[in-house]
């Protein structure tokens, strides 16, 4: 147990001196783990009076469903939310690590956080990992300068856009978009459409599923509706119920004896130095 | 130049799921309807079942139109033993062909899961498992398809089938009503329904018995 835990690259980031051995071991017909996918529908939209967020709350492994009421849409600052798709560690760990950054910031330069600041922090280290963090994200907020809206690929592309949509439902999704978005929405329209798109990628995406989360942002304040809408209840569940017995099988019963116990005889010759 | 490989495939998966459970006196076979490819859904309204005979009923998850291509088979099969016997096919009988037919194209097989349920000769429930290479056992239920991981352990929590390997051959079939087998069976597609995205949207069953064949249909998650 002398050898030491992997070698860490002095300047951070991946060591990749595993790759080789893995891809030995895959083709010796080793099962390599597979990751929690969020395979989502996540969308953004500008408004009158700021940002809404959406997203649906589905998080997926391969064919089954791991979790059917995940939380997609991240804090970052108390005026700026982010949805993320992909993997599901990666959004989660990105997001935080931001986040910390950003309040960090806040108590050095005693101001309100910006977009483009989480923007910038959040596209910089994407693009440090080239592809690797697989994080593709909807970044909304309002601050100083006004509502923004932003979309980040996992390369640490961003776009600047006034509606957007990623994940595996972002075609569902941008359909509704593109048919009945306009500018200037009320918060009620706002909320309706984004409602509409992210049902739009529940119902007809396979990787996006059960409930829709929204959040509304505004100057200085801000709505998180969790489970704002919630289309998919189990359809039955059966009145009698089922049981699941207890009991195990007993298949085998053999006794063992133990050893006969060693006995002491008082009164033996003491032990001398 | 490198070694090319061949990317295109001949087979794709719809998914679905399908179940049959055998009873003393009748078969429960079901299916759900929806037909997808990858992560897009191609149909909520797709029926894996048919009847091959008037006792046989067949439920088949996979690549479907491999499925429809081995139903017509089988339909043009049971036609000229009908010209061939003045009978209809008994669903042992029709079992056994199934695994015929499946094994003609081991070597460019049928992407085809399937269960064959219906009444054998004294009236009793029969349920037939396959592979897609026609490998085939008479069990007392079963389940095919994307969800049948989740159904299956389930089932046998449930309905205990005993050994065929015992001798005497203990009965397969489950002493379950029909309605208890019916509610057995929506509630495992509700369950699988929530947990696979590739079986969803509407069931369809089928119960055959004494008098005849009764279908029913419940709404699934569209999700």
């Amino acid at each position: 147990m002398s050898k030491a835990a992997i070698e860490v690259p002095p300047k951070g980031g991946f060591s990749f001196d595993l790759c080789r051995r893995n891809e030995m071991l895959v083709k010796k017909g080793l099962n390599a783990p597979s990751f929690l996918k969020t395979g989502t529908t996540i969308v953004g939209l500008v408004f009158q009076d700021g940002v809404i967020l959406g997203a649906d709350t589905r998080a997926t492994e391969g064919p089954i469903v791991a979790d059917k009421n995940c939380e997609k849409i991240h804090y970052i600052a108390p005026n700026i939310y982010c949805c993320g798709a992909g993997t599901a560690a990666d959004t989660e760990a990105v997001t935080d690590m931001v986040s910390s950054q950003l309040t960090l910031h806040r108590h050095h330069t005693g101001r309100e956080s910006r977009v483009v600041t989480a923007l910038t922090l959040l596209k910089s280290h994407l693009f440090s990992y080239q592809g690797y963090v697989s994080a593709a994200l909807v970044l909304g907020g309002v601050d100083f300068t006004g509502p923004h809206l932003h979309t980040i690929y996992p390369h640490g592309s961003t776009d600047t856009l006034p509606f957007a949509t990623m994940g595996s439902g972002s075609l569902a999704a941008m359909a509704v978009f593109e048919s009945k978005y306009r500018e200037g929405l009320t918060r009620d329209e706002g909320v309706q459409l984004v409602a509409e798109a992210i049902s739009s990628g529940i119902f007809n995406d396979l990787g996006s599923g059960s409930n829709v989360d929204i959040c509304v942002l505004t100057k200085g304040h801000k709505e998180y509706l969790r489970n704002h809408l919630q289309p998919n209840p189990r359809t039955y569940i059966s009145e009698k119920g089922y049981s699941f017995s207890k009991k195990t099988e007993v298949l085998l019963t053999k006794i063992t004896p133990l050893r006969d116990s060693v006995h002491i005889i008082e009164g033996g010759d003491e032990m001398e130095e | 130049m490198p070694i090319q490989q061949a990317n295109w495939s001949p087979y794709d998966n719809n998914g679905g799921t399908c179940v049959a459970i055998a009873g003393a006196d009748y078969c429960v076979i079901a299916a759900d309807t929806r037909m997808s490819t990858g992560y897009n859904i191609l149909t909520r309204d797709y029926s894996k079942i048919i009847q091959l005979a008037d006792k046989s009923v067949m439920a088949s998850s996979g690549f479907q139109a491999d499925v429809r291509a081995l139903q017509k088979v089988l339909e043009a099969r049971h036609l000229v033993y009908q010209h061939q016997h003045n009978k209809q096919m008994s669903c042992p009988a029709m079992a056994q062909l199934l695994s015929n037919t499946l094994y003609y194209k081991r070597f460019f097989p049928y992407y085809s899961f399937n269960v064959l349920g219906g009444l054998d000769s004294e009236g009793k429930g029969c349920v037939f498992t396959y592979d897609a290479v026609g490998s085939y056992e008479r069990v007392g239920y079963s389940s095919q398809g994307s969800g049948s991981t989740l159904i299956m352990p389930f089932l046998d929590n449930q309905l205990k089938s005993p050994s065929p390997l015992l001798l005497p051959a203990k009965d397969a079939v489950t002493p379950l009503s029909e309605s208890e087998a019916v509610d057995l069976v929506k509630t495992c597609f509700a369950s699988a329904t929530e947990r696979d995205i590739y079986t969803g949207d509407k069931l369809e069953i089928l119960v055959l018995n004494a008098e005849g064949i009764r279908r029913e249909y419940m709404e699934l998650r569209k999700d």
